[in-house]
């Protein structure tokens, strides 16, 4: 049995990461993911960790730390934020590219320019190609959850990816919410001990990473990338279902909320998902058929599952927290391609919303799932892309 | 009192407000209940002017956003009134907790409230700089939170009161601190 404690999503985050009790991590300070690592540099000075600590001048320097740990064989964390993650572009597809399992949580920040400290997902929708696996946190819970689970993913022999656990800056990262912890047993056997794979430190079976590979190997390589990505959703669940076990609680690829007689539907991601399903519930209450899908892995992205969970949906809204200027939000795009597989056409609309950390507010889902219902009965879709919560 | 109890609390940067949502957080925990503290972040200076949430309930609390239509309305610093409209999106039976010398009547006609909205005055300052010497009004306005909802008892609050101001600080401080949440929790005044 756990212990109930009203903590802060950074909290939660540090002190999974204490439990799990990696060997190497290697991290630069960026608000708002700041706080996860001076709470766990606390556990390392304070001796409640076994892990080494490498202080570094830059992001783009802690990837690579994170790399060179990796390589050697170690278990191996950072943390970051916006501009952080954007520094260290370069190194991520060279964490992923070499199988490195290595664990970030990543507290969504917008983007500079203008400079904004807030939450939104353009950090992390922005390394969506970089190889990584990629979770999203709707809360503090899951975001601890995810860090736990985060370590089985990646270190699984079949996968050997790192994976990047996103959870909503201030929003999520600097609230405080009800959660229930684990004990650190159970978290230290649920993760297990770290396995090495071809670690640079064993002298006696020497190995070479970072090759040049040139035209006549590297599609193979980059082919072998994505297959071995696809596998692990089946991994997520395996992971996700052994999770259950120790802590009653269900992850799934996403979450289906009321979507099995939908007539309408939100796509949306992490915090704001929360307090849109409080508004399909008012939906509900006033007999229109509302649901939600909330992802969980958005890489690899589970395209069939998702067009399945939304086939009763006669119109959909994807929200993004998110932009690609001249272009749909990262997430529309997404679904749209898993409609398209599948031959379901509902009517699909796209919202940008809660950029720089605009708070998303119960009239913002309101509004949209009352367009939806106009749309179902018969009315015609507007504007395929619009911003809403702005200001004309 | 509705099944979900949304607080929001007006202060200035410096004064212990956010500290006071969050102990009231880790207060209410008990009984299975869930909770929520969360300030409103902006640049952070001393004497700004500033928000704090709390949510407490006893199903699962989804809603990520800021509180819109407070249940309790607690003023840490009467000087907000002149700038700040406290009122803003209260219901008919809000809770009003000000600090503040005057009377509740006198708070009453000033902020235009109804019949139906309560309002409860304490001189959390007095009581603070009494206690321990500072103008931090929050022990006292926690301790009136508790008395005007019941949403906590008294007995829990100064627990985590304890609790929370033991990390920080000397054994004088503590005390006084639990003093004045104590003497916030008698001298309030309802009206």
């Amino acid at each position: 049995m756990g212990k109930v404690v009203a903590v802060t999503g950074n909290e939660a985050v540090a002190n999974a990461l204490r439990q799990v009790n990696p060997d190497v991590c290697a991290a630069y300070p960026i608000t708002p993911a700041t706080d996860i690592m001076q709470r766990f540099t606390s556990f390392v000075s304070n001796g409640m960790v076994d892990t080494e600590m490498i202080l570094v001048e830059s992001e783009h320097s802690a990837m690579s730390a994170c790399v060179g740990a990796s390589a050697a064989g170690g278990r191996v964390i950072t943390a970051t934020s916006s501009q952080g993650l954007a520094l260290m572009w370069e190194i991520l597809f060279i964490a992923s590219g070499s199988r490195m399992p290595i664990i970030m949580p990543v507290v969504n920040r917008a983007l500079s320019a203008p400079l904004n400290i807030h939450g939104d997902h353009s950090d992390t929708m922005g390394a969506r190609d970089s190889g990584w696996i990629q979770l999203y946190s709707e809360n503090a819970q899951d975001a601890y959850d995810n860090t736990i689970q985060a370590f089985r993913i990646a270190e699984h022999l079949d996968i050997r990816l790192p994976v990047m656990v996103c959870l909503d800056g201030f929003i999520i990262s600097h609230s405080i919410e009800r959660i229930e912890y684990m004990e650190d047993e159970p978290v230290k056997k649920f993760v297990g001990e770290y396995k090495q794979v071809y670690p640079l430190l064993d002298v006696e079976h020497p190995v070479s990473y970072g090759p040049l590979i040139l035209p006549d190997l590297y599609m193979e390589y980059k082919r072998a990338q994505h297959e071995v990505m696809t596998k692990a959703s089946k991994v997520v669940l395996d992971v996700a279902s052994d999770f259950e076990k120790i802590s009653g609680r269900r992850y799934g690829l996403f979450e289906s909320y009321r979507l099995d007689d939908a007539d309408i539907a939100l796509v949306i991601l992490n915090s704001a998902a929360g307090t849109a399903k409080d508004v399909v519930d008012e939906f509900r209450e006033k007999g229109i058929k509302a649901g939600l899908l909330k992802p969980r892995l958005f890489r690899p992205f589970p395209y069939g599952e998702v067009a399945d969970a939304l086939k009763s949906a006669k119109a959909v809204c994807v929200m993004d927290r998110a932009d690609s200027f001249g272009g749909f939000g990262p997430l529309y795009m997404e679904i749209a391609s898993a409609f398209m597989m599948n031959g379901n056409k509902p009517a699909l609309i796209n919202k940008i919303y809660g950029l720089g950390g605009r708070d998303f507010l119960p009239e913002h889902a309101e509004t949209v799932l009352n367009e939806l219902n106009d749309i179902v009965k018969g009315g015609k879709v507007k504007t395929h892309k619009e911003y809403i919560g702005v200001r004309e | 009192m509705a099944d979900t109890i949304e607080i929001r609390w007006h202060g200035r940067g410096g004064q212990g407000t956010v500290t006071a949502a969050k102990v009231l957080a880790d207060a209410c925990l008990s009984g299975g209940r869930y909770v929520q503290a969360f300030p409103e972040y902006g640049p952070e200076r001393s004497g700004a002017p500033l928000r704090a949430y709390n949510r407490v309930s006893g199903k699962e609390l989804r809603m990520h956003c800021p509180v819109l239509h407070p249940n309790v309305v607690a003023i840490a610093d009467a000087t907000l009134l002149d700038g700040v409209n406290v009122a803003e999106g209260a219901k008919e039976d809000t809770i009003f907790i000000i600090n503040t010398a005057k009377d509740p009547s006198y708070m009453r006609a000033k902020l235009k409230l109804s019949a139906k909205q309560k309002v409860y005055t304490l001189d959390a300052t007095k009581i603070a700089i009494e206690c321990f010497g500072r103008a931090l009004p929050n022990a006292p306005m926690l301790g009136a939170v508790s008395k005007a909802t019941a949403i906590v008892g008294l007995d829990a609050l100064l627990e985590d009161v304890r609790k929370s101001f033991g990390k920080k600080f000397a054994q004088k401080i503590i005390d006084g601190n639990l003093e004045a949440t104590k003497r916030g929790y008698e001298e309030v005044k309802e009206g």
